[in-house]
């Protein structure tokens, strides 16, 4: 069955028709042309399809295109607008990838961690759960425990966002 | 996949409706287990009925005949209810077990209402070419003389050795929460600890709730002994990994001994594990050691193993002692 869908991608408005059982990831990339989010398992064990939805990181493989209905969707891709985002220029001055496949994910799962831990959220590895969100490698990786990279390219990005962490 | 027709409500009594005028209908959480059951072949239903949108997304406070505690909408995502200040304060086991699962991108999406009703990991139920008396009844069970490892040790019958894989059910079944649940018969409460059901003889319905009946909200009351709580799971890997064995404890201690304890496990049955004699065993003594494992080796007692599980009764019983000896610590200073 086909439905109607507006999404914003990108700042970009779009409005089609889409069967009912096709994932986020799949409008993205078969249907609107967006292949910044990768299709690495689909089932939600890489992270590889990760984006913003609405601000927060999502995985778009396990999501109904037709569940988000007027939502706002950021790419890494479209992160990139003014030039590259700052998480983006540390992957690149450390080396946070090799094939480079899993790195729009990530990218965009560091963005909405930064985020959170700004928010103050904590994780498994705080040890104070009402305590300050003080970001150190332990923090980070546990953080960032849901984007897989087959390349292990895992010690530069632990040293880009170590560095985003900082700033 | 079949074809599907999608449908969204916006109020839980709507939700209900829908569900009961459309066939093969089933509700979409947050989508991260359902979805993923749509693409395995393992779910088969004809429609979909949204209920992500329903506003049951606020976490408040509330005040009763018994008590109070936190009312927790069945829409607040595993993230925020996680990092919900009253939650961290009061209720730590409940924020610990959300976070020592899934990722942060699942935890954004997932549901509390979808995270309890998460269908076991179980490789051959999710293997729709194998035989599985929970996907497809009469079929056998492949776990009894297969892979074995994440097999249930308590509560199993031979019909089927799976268990929950859900954290926070966990957390929740500790500290003596309960759901609240709309059908169309009307709304009831529901203890956390009923309604999964273990499998008996018939392993295809995981909880006691009948078909149509949503989840709107869990109620987590407030006691002294839910802020003295936590969670400690132990996995293949230090993270994004399900339970080998988990444990949710909180302990309260007067005059050098027990005056309250609360302890459920994961990983270890169909069902999260309130471990009610382990509980009464300590009660009224005092907190060393010996006494956690002789606890443990109390609830125990009734534990089947197999060469595969077997791991699962010292790494419970260490993991328990573990925690138990922790929070005595805490509560110490
Ligand atoms: C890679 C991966 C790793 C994971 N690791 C962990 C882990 O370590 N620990 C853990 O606990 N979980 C883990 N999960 C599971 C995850 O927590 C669950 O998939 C999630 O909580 C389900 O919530 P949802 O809202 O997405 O549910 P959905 O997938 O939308 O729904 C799940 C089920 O619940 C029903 N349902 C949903 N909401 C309601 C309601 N309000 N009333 C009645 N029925 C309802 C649906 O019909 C469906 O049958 C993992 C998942 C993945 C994909
Ligand atoms: S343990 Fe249960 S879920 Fe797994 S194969 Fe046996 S019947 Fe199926
Ligand atoms: S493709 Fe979505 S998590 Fe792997
Ligand atoms: S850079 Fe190749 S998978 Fe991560």
């Amino acid at each position: 069955m086909d439905m109607h869908l507006t999404l914003t991608v990108d700042g970009e408005e779009h409005s089609l028709d889409v069967d009912t059982r096709t994932t986020l990831l799949d409008t993205l990339r078969e249907h609107l042309g967006v292949t910044s989010p990768k299709k690495g398992c689909d089932h939600g064990q890489c992270g590889s399809c990760t984006v913003l939805l609405d601000g927060r990181r999502h995985l778009t493989c396990l999501s109904l295109a037709v569940a988000h209905e007027g939502a706002s969707v950021e790419t890494a891709s479209g992160l990139a607008t003014d030039g590259l985002h700052p998480v983006q220029q540390a992957f690149l001055e450390h080396d946070g990838y090799q094939c480079g496949y899993c790195t729009p994910g990530q990218v965009c799962s560091a963005v909405g961690m930064l985020r959170e831990a700004t928010e103050g959220h904590p994780s498994h590895v705080t040890a104070d759960l009402i305590g300050e969100v003080d970001l150190d490698d332990d923090e980070i990786r546990e953080r960032m425990s849901g984007n897989l990279c087959r390349c292990g390219a895992y010690v530069g990005i632990l040293d880009a966002l170590r560095e985003c962490a900082s700033q | 996949m079949k074809d599907l027709t999608y449908l969204t409500a916006d109020t839980a009594d709507s939700a209900v409706e829908l569900f009961a005028a459309t066939p093969g209908a089933q509700f979409l959480g947050g989508g991260t287990n359902l979805i993923d059951h749509l693409k395995l072949g393992v779910a088969t239903p004809d429609a979909l009925v949204d209920i992500s949108r329903i506003p049951l997304d606020r976490v408040e406070e509330y005040q009763d005949a018994i008590g109070s505690g936190l009312r927790i909408g069945s829409n607040v995502r595993n993230s925020d209810l996680a990092a919900h200040p009253v939650v961290r304060a009061s209720f730590p086991a409940v924020s610990r077990a959300l976070l020592a699962g899934a990722s942060g991108q699942i935890r954004n999406q997932a549901t509390t209402g979808g995270n309890l009703l998460q269908r076991t990991r179980c490789v051959y139920f999710q293997d729709v070419t194998t035989p599985c008396n929970k996907r497809e009844p009469g079929t056998g069970c492949s776990a009894l003389e297969g892979y074995g490892r994440h097999n249930a040790v308590l509560g199993a019958s031979d019909a089927c050795v799976a268990t929950h894989p859900s954290d926070l059910a966990v957390a929740l079944a500790a500290l003596d929460a309960s759901v609240v649940v709309l059908g169309p018969e009307g709304e009831r409460r529901i203890a956390l600890d009923d309604l999964h059901r273990l499998p008996d003889d018939d392993p295809s319905i995981d909880t006691i709730l009948e078909p149509g009946e949503l989840i709107t909200s869990v109620e987590l009351p407030r006691t002294a002994v839910a802020a003295q709580s936590t969670y400690r799971k132990v996995r293949d890997r230090a993270s994004f990994a399900f339970a080998l064995v988990s444990v949710a404890a909180a302990l309260q201690v007067e005059g050098g001994r027990v005056s309250d304890v609360r302890i459920a496990w994961g990983g270890v049955a169909h069902k999260p594990w309130r471990a009610r004699r382990a509980e009464d065993w300590l009660r009224g003594r005092a907190i060393t050691e010996q006494t956690i494992r002789a606890a443990v080796a109390e609830e125990l007692t009734a534990a089947r193993t197999n060469a595969q599980s077997v791991y699962k009764v010292p790494m419970l019983t260490n993991t328990t002692t573990l925690a138990l000896l922790r929070l005595a610590e805490e509560v110490a200073q």
